[in-house]
């Protein structure tokens, strides 16, 4: 293609043009498709209206997640109308011969954790859903992509879709991380150095000591959250860590498909010399725990800071006190000590074992605030059993905590958890936006550490403070 | 989905100058639950437009009735956040068919085009022009010109050209939408996916 060296980006993105329009977009094939129960019974209209067939059913693979209850997963769904939605997924998927992990299948859960648990998920990939939080995926080297809804349906139709080619950026971390900092803390920084719209128009490598020593969980975190400054993706090359995680897992080849699929994975990396539309470069040594305090995810600071004067944020100061008017914080000062109402651990950002493990490090032996309600999500049944048998489950529950049953649950609050209006949420789920966890609610994103050191002391609190030496 | 051609839109406008109008603002999750593309109008900027006793708030633009028309003109980085393509069916529904900003976000301008409403981004100067016209004059009118792809502010004859790849452009005058495109390469698309290692 070009004769400059590749980017990791340009190796897949390239090898999945089916055909090119001259002054438009690329057609690009899909090699996996996600749907859930939100974004896909119009495109299924949209299908039959025009009497077309799914092109490849084995490629695309439904689970509910958005709109299902945390609790009673057993009992019918309350809610009519997700109800609706939940029988729409099922009908659509049976008359099409799509895999569909409902309510109740034991490999039902989030959708961006299951595609990566049951090795569904795979290097130089393509991989979309309608949802922006599919950039999840890229943390096995693939370029994977939220959609709309017309777009899912030309890739039930087509298995292809339309894109422009966005421009390069790569994003550099280099050094140690710090006690107490986790990939979501990493994540919150980049974003709220280069801002809500900073990465808009561009896909994102992800490259450095940081993420090379990071975990594929902890990958997973930060490129779920490349879309928050704007990234139409971000991807970490795969390696070592990438290969051992997935080898073995259900959906992964194995035998001789494996040696082959492995051999083609090593090379997907960029190469020496090859070059970005734009390049970042930040050090480990300047993050601590992230906490936000607007309503978009740039809006994010290390926990011991104050809160920026308005001319410093970069905006309008309309839209900046707009922002810190719903949250009822003042520039310049401080978030610990507040007071929080809620705390919400899950999510496709922190619903992986990884980060009950790192909720369980701080709550062990203390007690849940008498004040504070705790939602506890597991990011899918998998997870969920993983708790159970790792005891963290026994952990929480003497700390006075419940478990919860999968789902997206508070992250968008379009089930039956909602934070009341006015109230304080320390989440781990991706988006501080006025009103996502419920009309009115004030959410502060966080690591599962702050997230466990605001459930146990009832206030925005340091989690370094909790952590033995 | 079919949606009606764009060439010529000459049409007051409704300004709402805040940044990062998210997509959570356009349409809460709350009302994602239908299974067919009818009525999210109602719902467009439902927790900026309604109380919660769902009683009109007063001081929210779309509540205002000297603003009105079919071009929406928001501050930069507008339709942030979700993919979810109700944002753009309830711009839609409720009636505009093009959204002016200095910056979108990709998602939803991919959305947009996909259903029928042009997204126009201009320059910062431009607008603030925008937004000045409209504070001087709420009926005053921008004539959005695809063909030649610039948008003129009437009033003072200001003009700035945007931009439109060619593929896109041609679908919008002419109501076309992908689907077409892609079943007339079903072959190619087949050869493709038999070369596949996934």
């Amino acid at each position: 293609m070009s004769q400059s060296p590749a980017t990791l980006f340009d190796k897949v993105w390239d090898s999945h043009v089916v055909r090119k329009i001259e002054d438009g977009p690329d057609i690009l094939f899909i090699d996996r498709h996600f749907i859930h129960e939100v974004t896909s019974p119009v495109a299924f209209l949209g299908l039959e209206s025009r009497h077309l067939k799914v092109m490849f059913p084995e490629k695309t693979f439904a689970t509910a997640d958005h709109n299902t209850p945390t609790i009673n997963q057993h009992l019918p769904v309350q809610d009519p109308l997700s109800a609706n939605q939940l029988k729409a997924l099922e009908v659509n998927a049976g008359k099409y011969g799509i895999s569909h992990w409902g309510l109740g299948n034991p490999k039902n859960g989030i959708v961006h954790v299951v595609g990566p648990e049951n090795g569904i998920t795979l290097p130089g990939m393509t991989i979309v859903c309608g949802d922006s939080h599919t950039s999840t995926h890229g943390a096995f080297g693939a370029i994977a992509f939220g959609i709309g809804t017309s777009e899912v349906e030309m890739v039930l139709s087509s298995q292809c879709i339309m894109q422009p080619k966005p421009k390069k950026m790569r994003i550099n971390v280099n050094g140690r991380i710090g006690k107490g900092i986790t990939p979501k803390d990493v994540v919150l920084y980049i974003i709220s150095r280069l801002t809500a719209a900073g990465a808009t128009g561009y896909f994102v490598e992800f490259a450095g000591e940081v993420f090379e020593q990071m975990s594929m969980e902890g990958r997973m975190t930060v490129c779920n959250m490349s879309i928050e400054m704007g990234a139409r993706g971000g991807m970490i090359a795969p390696d070592e860590t990438t290969f051992n995680y997935i080898k073995g897992r259900e959906k992964a080849p194995k035998g001789a498909a494996w040696d082959k699929a492995l051999a083609y994975w090593k090379t997907l990396k960029t190469e020496a010399g090859a070059t970005f539309d734009l390049e970042h470069h930040f050090e480990a040594a300047d993050i601590e725990p992230m906490i936000t305090y607007g309503t978009n995810p740039g809006m994010g600071m290390g926990i011991t800071q104050h809160i920026p004067l308005a001319q410093a944020s970069g905006g309008s100061k309309a839209s900046y006190e707009k922002s810190l008017g719903y949250m009822g914080f003042h520039e310049d000062e401080s978030m610990l000590g507040k007071k929080v109402d809620y705390v919400f651990i899950g999510s496709c950002t922190n619903g992986r074992i990884e980060d009950f493990r790192a909720f369980a490090s701080i709550v062990k032996n203390r007690k849940k605030a008498d004040h504070v309600t705790a939602w506890i999500v597991p990011g899918s049944h998998i997870v969920e059993q993983q708790i159970k048998e790792e005891g963290i489950l026994d952990i929480l529950t003497a700390a006075g905590f419940q478990l919860r049953q999968p789902g997206c649950s508070a992250c968008l609050a379009m089930n039956d958890d909602k934070i009341p209006a006015g109230k304080y949420a320390v989440s781990t789920s991706n988006r501080n936006f006025e009103g996502r966890q419920g009309p009115g609610a004030r959410t502060m994103l966080a690591s599962p550490l702050v997230a466990a050191a605001a459930a146990v002391t009832g206030v925005v609190t340091d989690p370094r403070t909790l952590m033995a030496e | 989905m079919a949606y009606d051609k764009f060439t010529v839109l000459k049409s007051s406008a409704v300004p709402m100058p805040i940044e990062n109008v998210d997509t959570d603002q356009i349409i809460p999750a709350r009302f994602l639950k239908a299974t067919e593309r009818t009525g999210f109008g109602d719902n467009l900027f439902r927790d900026w437009r309604y109380n919660p006793d769902n009683t009109p708030k007063k001081d929210f633009v779309l509540n205002n009735p000297i603003y009105s028309g079919k071009i929406l003109v928001g501050g930069k980085n507008f339709g942030s956040g979700s993919s979810r393509e109700h944002a753009a069916w309830a711009i839609y529904d409720y009636g505009f068919r093009c959204v002016v900003s200095s910056f979108f976000a990709d998602i939803f301008k991919n959305n947009s085009l996909n259903i029928g409403i042009l997204p126009v981004q201009v320059s910062p100067a431009f607008l603030d022009k925008i937004f000045r016209a409209i504070e001087a004059d709420p009926k005053t009118e921008l004539e959005v010109n695809l063909p030649d792809q610039t948008i003129t502010i009437l009033a003072t004859g200001e003009s700035e050209a945007f931009e439109i790849n060619t593929y896109k452009k041609h679908n919008m005058t002419n109501g076309y939408d992908d689907i077409d495109y892609l079943q007339a390469m079903k072959e190619e698309i087949r050869a493709y996916a038999g070369k596949s290692i996934y």
